[in-house]
């Protein structure tokens, strides 16, 4: 919302500076977004009147004038806009002229014509972005009078952002009562001349919908002069409310619009069949609106139609059949109370935005009607002249304020302040509420401009406002010290991430919306969750993988010459299980380059599954659970399948998958070294193991080695466990070679293997260690078909 | 004798000089201390000296081995000295080459931001607590006080899914989540991600808020006031000024915006802070009725006050970046600076 000073001070004669001012409409909660002077710079530009115009002689687009500018002589100046002619009043910047821009204006000659000053185009002046002529004046502006005192230009443009709530600030008036309020001015309103009635053509109006449009009003003006103009000192007001000039029945609607805060329309009376009827729309009756689109109504629409068809979308935008146009004489200037609910998002739903919706949905006076309808029959009158019709006034059930109870303690609870009661009374009076004082409570009932106003809570804000929220107290928070337990089988998920830090990862964020293409690719498999309206095509579903954006933030970085990426991130991934979403927190990681970084005294070696599958242990033995898991060769969409891996829990359950990308989507993400990944259900790595104390042996234990030919695809891993489970001395089963080739015969493979024995009870003789791995020997030939590499 | 003994000694100072290793050092010492040695076949002479002469005899053979033997000492020190300082020179590395092994890497700035938030209010003993990020109305509007059509939908730029589904708009739906499940009194915040249709110089769709809300039997806007002067103080390490003004959102009343003064321009005004020297840096308020009555808290006898923070704006603030969108671009040469 855009006011100037000098509009304000019409309502409210304040003293505060400019500067003061704005800080208080931002600490009463009427934000000031920023502060404009309401005309550029400039100075020596006085009113002119041209006098002759005579062609140069030298050119053809220029006029040589004889500009009058009071009781001196004439000026020669040299134009060349194409409005300048005889008896036209104009800015004219004199010899000695600073114009914006510290343009200085110095006697001239052009193309051999002399020329002492320059007549100035609104543009010129720094009053508009661009302009096609000069600036024209009315033929009473007063010769030789400063510009600037004219058009009152020293004047100040406050943009102020309203909160939704406050819709009485809709208008300068609003505004101006606030002002008053706080800087305890006294507040002018303006009562409008009674209008003259001197017609007698009444346009009959039925309201169907009473509960949508509780008061309907209205006037016929017939015989407006269509040549008339708009007063400049009105072109400026609008001017500074960013409203450019179009007519007088456009400005006076927008002026009683910017002024009142009440939206107004007018009908060409001769285009309305019959009654007026305000009525909800028929189920997809269409409309064509004065901006050319032409709209299907629903049935919960309200329209003000003629007895043939809908004019106007009530509240929001006129129709084009009822427009008024340059030929209107005649017209019905409509003013009306729509309730909020009726109006508010049914213009969004249509892509409309307009003046009138945004304030009949936050609320506009139903009081204000009359007044404001007068001074529009006032405004219009004396501009365009016109016989004024009768008041045709419809109103029914227009609804009453609410009484709302106020008591002294709850301000107190709430606000923490001991607020004489005498000052409360004094702040609700103030905002024009109307306050009964009972033994308990104060019954306080809002003025019909407020529509924010409903429950006790709603007033002790006003009361906090008015105090001044920097004023209120302040204190330290006390409350009650319970203490929670202290979770040790959860591993906070920030421990995760850091272990992950100091193993060299970085972390992303990525979108949780991503590129169908992309999840199509990577887990075919899964319904997607669609968005309605997304910002692009390319965010336009919900990730079923944290591994879209990880790759997508991959390629970015090698595009920028990134050599090696180790990213991780934790977030939801979105998924539907029999139709039914699911939003399952997970840890996704990607790695792709070095193994470390390049580094002078050793060889460079680039990553591969196990520097990954690394990684993953470390998070299991972080958690003092590595043995409570077990990775299985699996299969997954996006991964080689012969290089992924399941992770499995104790309980069986898929705790997620890693492994390296499969090839065959190199080519979609563009990818060209090898790329791992690794997916995780984060809440089931979160869980940790709670420690319980064993008696650690007190004999020594001993090594023993252990080379193994087995078939080449038998997984290590069950050799290994089956081991374990060879209960007794085994405390430990390292894996210290694999070897393939001379010496092992096809297909088959060498594992060499480091059992760390010792028993509990006893030190281990040599006795003892042979008959155990005899023993396991012959386990393993039987079980395993493992032959002892000699 | 005396001569012999002499030339002996001088003899043996000449061999030891020329004796460039330990081996030859120990050489010399059994050719003059062994069983066979020069100074031990000296002793064996003792014998056929009168009584009166043998201890004079011996005194002279004992002074001239022992002046042998502190020579042998300090040629051996001098070797063993020899032998450590080449050692050392051998063993000598160039300390400046790198070290080896896994770099380290970091979290985003927005975790670490959110880590910050976390920890200073979990030190007043708030609780930490998460919700969906596909919401339904109810959570992430009716409930908070914003019916279909309410004006403030508006400022909310809204995905949806369906008529009834979104992307919430705001952290606020874990406190009408924790309400439906707990009971007061609550002490809690709520970070996560938020979604806002919208895409632009200043606006990501996605980004971060911390909400957190605190509900009891007397809590007033007084307590808001010091709960915020006293994060913001501390999550900026410094003093700073905090300004509370009056603002609106559904689900607080009274409810308030707070600037801090500019951490740019300590409050001179300027580009960043829209020459006003303020900067907003949260929205709070005390909860509205109208929440508590959706979660079945009675609003007379408990009160209790809410606030949501953009951690991106946040972070920018505290480390000076100029450009939200960076945080998800995941550009490593923006995230590394954060390590």
């Amino acid at each position: 919302m855009l006011v100037n000073e000098a509009w304000l001070k019409e309502f409210v004669n304040y003293t505060l500076s400019t500067e003061q001012l704005c800080e208080k409409l931002t600490m009463a909660g009427l934000e000031v977004d920023s502060v404009t002077p309401a005309a550029a710079q400039f100075t020596g530009v006085v009113i002119g009147q041209v006098l002759t115009t005579a062609q140069h002689p030298n050119a053809d687009k220029l006029k040589v004038c004889t500009v009058s500018i009071g009781a001196e002589d004439a000026l020669d100046i040299v134009c060349g806009a194409s409005n300048v002619r005889p008896g036209l009043r104009i800015p004219v910047a004199t010899v000695g002229a600073v114009l914006p821009g510290d343009f200085k204006i110095k006697p001239s000659k052009l193309r051999g014509e002399p020329s002492n000053g320059m007549l100035c185009s609104e543009q010129e002046l720094g009053l508009a972005d661009e302009a096609e002529g000069l600036m024209e004046l009315p033929d009473d502006a007063p010769l030789g009078v400063n510009i600037r005192e004219y058009l009152q230009l020293d004047d100040t443009i406050i943009e102020v952002d309203l909160t939704p709530n406050r819709a009485d600030c809709l208008s300068i008036e609003g505004i101006a009562r606030e002002i008053a309020c706080f800087s305890e001015q006294p507040f002018t309103v303006k009562q409008p001349a009674e209008v003259a009635v001197t017609l007698d053509i009444k346009q009959n109006v039925v309201v169907e919908a009473i509960e949508d449009c509780p008061r309907y009003i209205g006037r016929v003006i017939k015989g407006l002069d269509r040549s008339a103009t708009t007063p400049i000192w009105m072109q400026e007001k609008l001017r500074r409310c960013g409203q450019r000039s179009l007519g007088p029945l456009v400005d006076v609607s927008n002026y009683v619009l910017l002024e009142l805060g009440q939206p107004l329309h007018c009908f060409d009376l001769d285009k309305i069949q019959g009654d007026i009827i305000v009525r909800r729309a028929a189920k997809n009756e269409a409309l064509t609106l004065l901006n050319d689109q032409t709209i299907e109504l629903d049935d919960d629409i309200l329209v003000i139609a003629d007895q043939q068809k809908p004019l106007a979308f009530a509240g929001v935008m006129g129709g084009q059949s009822s427009a008024v146009s340059d030929e209107t004489r005649d017209i019905f200037i409509e003013c009306a109370f729509f309730t909020p609910i009726t109006i508010a998002g049914k213009s969004r739903r249509y892509g409309l935005h307009t003046d009138a919706s945004h304030r009949f949905e936050r609320g506009v006076d139903p009081e204000l009607c009359y007044r404001a309808l007068d001074r529009t029959v006032a405004l219009l009158t004396s501009i365009a002249g016109g016989q004024v019709g009768p008041l045709t006034d419809v109103s029914s059930n227009v609804p009453e304020q609410p009484v709302i109870n106020v008591r002294l303690d709850r301000v107190k609870r709430v606000l923490g302040l001991d607020l004489d009661h005498k000052v409360v009374e004094s702040y609700l009076l103030s905002l024009g509420m109307r306050v009964e004082k009972t033994e308990r409570h104060w019954c306080v009932t809002p003025p019909t401009y407020r529509f924010d106003i409903a429950i006790e809570a709603d007033l002790i804000e006003e009361i906090a406002r008015l105090y001044g929220y920097d004023k209120l107290p302040q204190n330290s928070l006390v409350m009650s010290a319970a203490l929670s337990s202290a979770k040790e089988n959860v591993q906070p998920i920030d421990r995760i991430k850091d272990l992950l830090v100091d193993l060299g990862y970085q972390e992303a964020i990525t979108y949780s919306f991503t590129d169908e293409s992309a999840l199509k690719a990577l887990t075919p498999k899964e319904d997607v969750y669609r968005l309605k309206n997304p910002i692009s095509s390319d965010l336009s579903v919900m990730r079923t993988t944290l591994w879209a954006g990880l790759l997508k933030a991959m390629d970015a970085n090698l595009k920028r010459n990134e050599e090696t990426v180790r990213f991780f991130e934790t977030g939801l991934k979105f998924t539907l299980v029999d139709g039914q979403l699911q939003q399952q927190q997970t840890l996704s990681m990607l790695v792709t380059g070095r193994a470390t970084p390049e580094q002078w005294g050793e060889a460079s070696r680039m990553v591969d599954f196990y520097d990954l599958k690394h990684d993953v242990e470390a998070i299991l033995a972080l958690n003092g659970l590595l043995d409570a898991y077990q990775f299985e060769a699996a299969e997954h969409d996006a991964l080689h399948p012969g290089q992924t891996a399941k992770l499995v829990n104790k309980d069986g359950d898929c705790v997620g998958y890693m492994g390296l990308i499969h090839p065959g989507l190199e080519n979609q993400f563009d990818i060209k070294k090898p790329v791992y990944l690794v997916e995780l259900n984060q809440s089931m790595i979160e869980e940790k193991h709670s420690p319980e104390f064993e008696a650690i042996s007190k004999y020594p234990s001993v090594r023993r080695d252990l080379a193994l030919i087995v078939e080449e695809k038998l997984h290590v891993n069950k050799i290994v466990d089956y081991i374990y489970q060879q209960q007794g001395i085994v405390q430990e089963v390292v894996v210290f070679d694999i070897y393939q080739g001379k010496g092992i015969e096809n297909g088959r493979k060498s594992v060499a293997l480091g059992l760390i024995l010792q028993d509990n009870s006893k030190t281990l003789v040599e006795q003892d260690v042979e008959g155990f791995i005899n023993d396991l020997l012959s386990n393993l030939k039987n079980t395993f078909n493992a032959q002892l590499r000699e | 004798m005396e001569n012999s003994l002499e030339s002996i000694v001088e003899q043996a100072e000449v061999e030891l000089k020329a004796a460039d290793s330990l081996t030859l050092v120990e050489e010399i010492r059994v050719a003059y201390l062994g069983k066979k040695g020069v100074f031990t076949r000296q002793m064996k002479t003792l014998g056929s000296l009168s009584a009166e002469e043998r201890p004079k005899v011996g005194a002279t053979i004992n002074h001239a081995k022992q002046q042998f033997q502190s020579s042998l000492e300090l040629r051996k020190t001098q070797l063993e000295n020899a032998l450590l300082a080449k050692r050392l020179q051998e063993e000598t590395i160039d300390v400046t080459l790198p070290g080896r092994g896994q770099a380290v890497g970091g979290v985003h700035p927005v975790t670490r931001t959110m880590r910050r938030i976390e920890q200073i209010f979990s030190r007043i003993g708030f609780d930490i607590a998460m919700g969906p990020e596909v919401e339904d109305d109810f959570h992430n509007f009716e409930a908070l006080n914003i019916p279909a059509h309410h004006p403030a939908r508006a400022m909310h730029d809204t995905f949806y899914f369906d008529e009834h589904t979104v992307l919430r708009t705001h952290t606020s739906p874990v406190q009408i989540r924790v309400m439906e499940q707990q009971q007061p009194p609550f002490k809690v915040i709520a970070p996560g991600r938020v979604y806002r249709c919208d895409s632009d110089l200043t606006h990501t769709p996605m980004f971060h808020q911390v909400e957190g809300f605190v509900v009891d039997k007397n809590i007033n806007f007084a307590d808001l006031k010091g709960v915020i002067s006293e994060f913001l103080k501390a999550f900026f390490e410094k003093d700073v000024s905090v300004r509370f003004r009056p603002s609106y959102f559904p689900f607080t009343e009274p409810s308030a915006e707070v600037d801090i003064a500019c951490v740019m321009c300590a409050g001179q005004g300027c580009r960043v802070c829209g020459h006003t020297g303020w900067l907003e840096v949260l929205g709070c308020g005390m909860i509205h009725p109208e929440v508590f009555r959706h979660v079945n808290v009675d609003a007379e006898q408990y009160t209790g006050f809410a606030f949501g923070m953009g951690v991106e704006r946040l972070t920018m603030l505290r480390y000076k970046i100029n450009d939200l969108r960076l945080f998800f671009e995941n550009d490593l040469k923006f995230l590394r600076q954060f390590n």
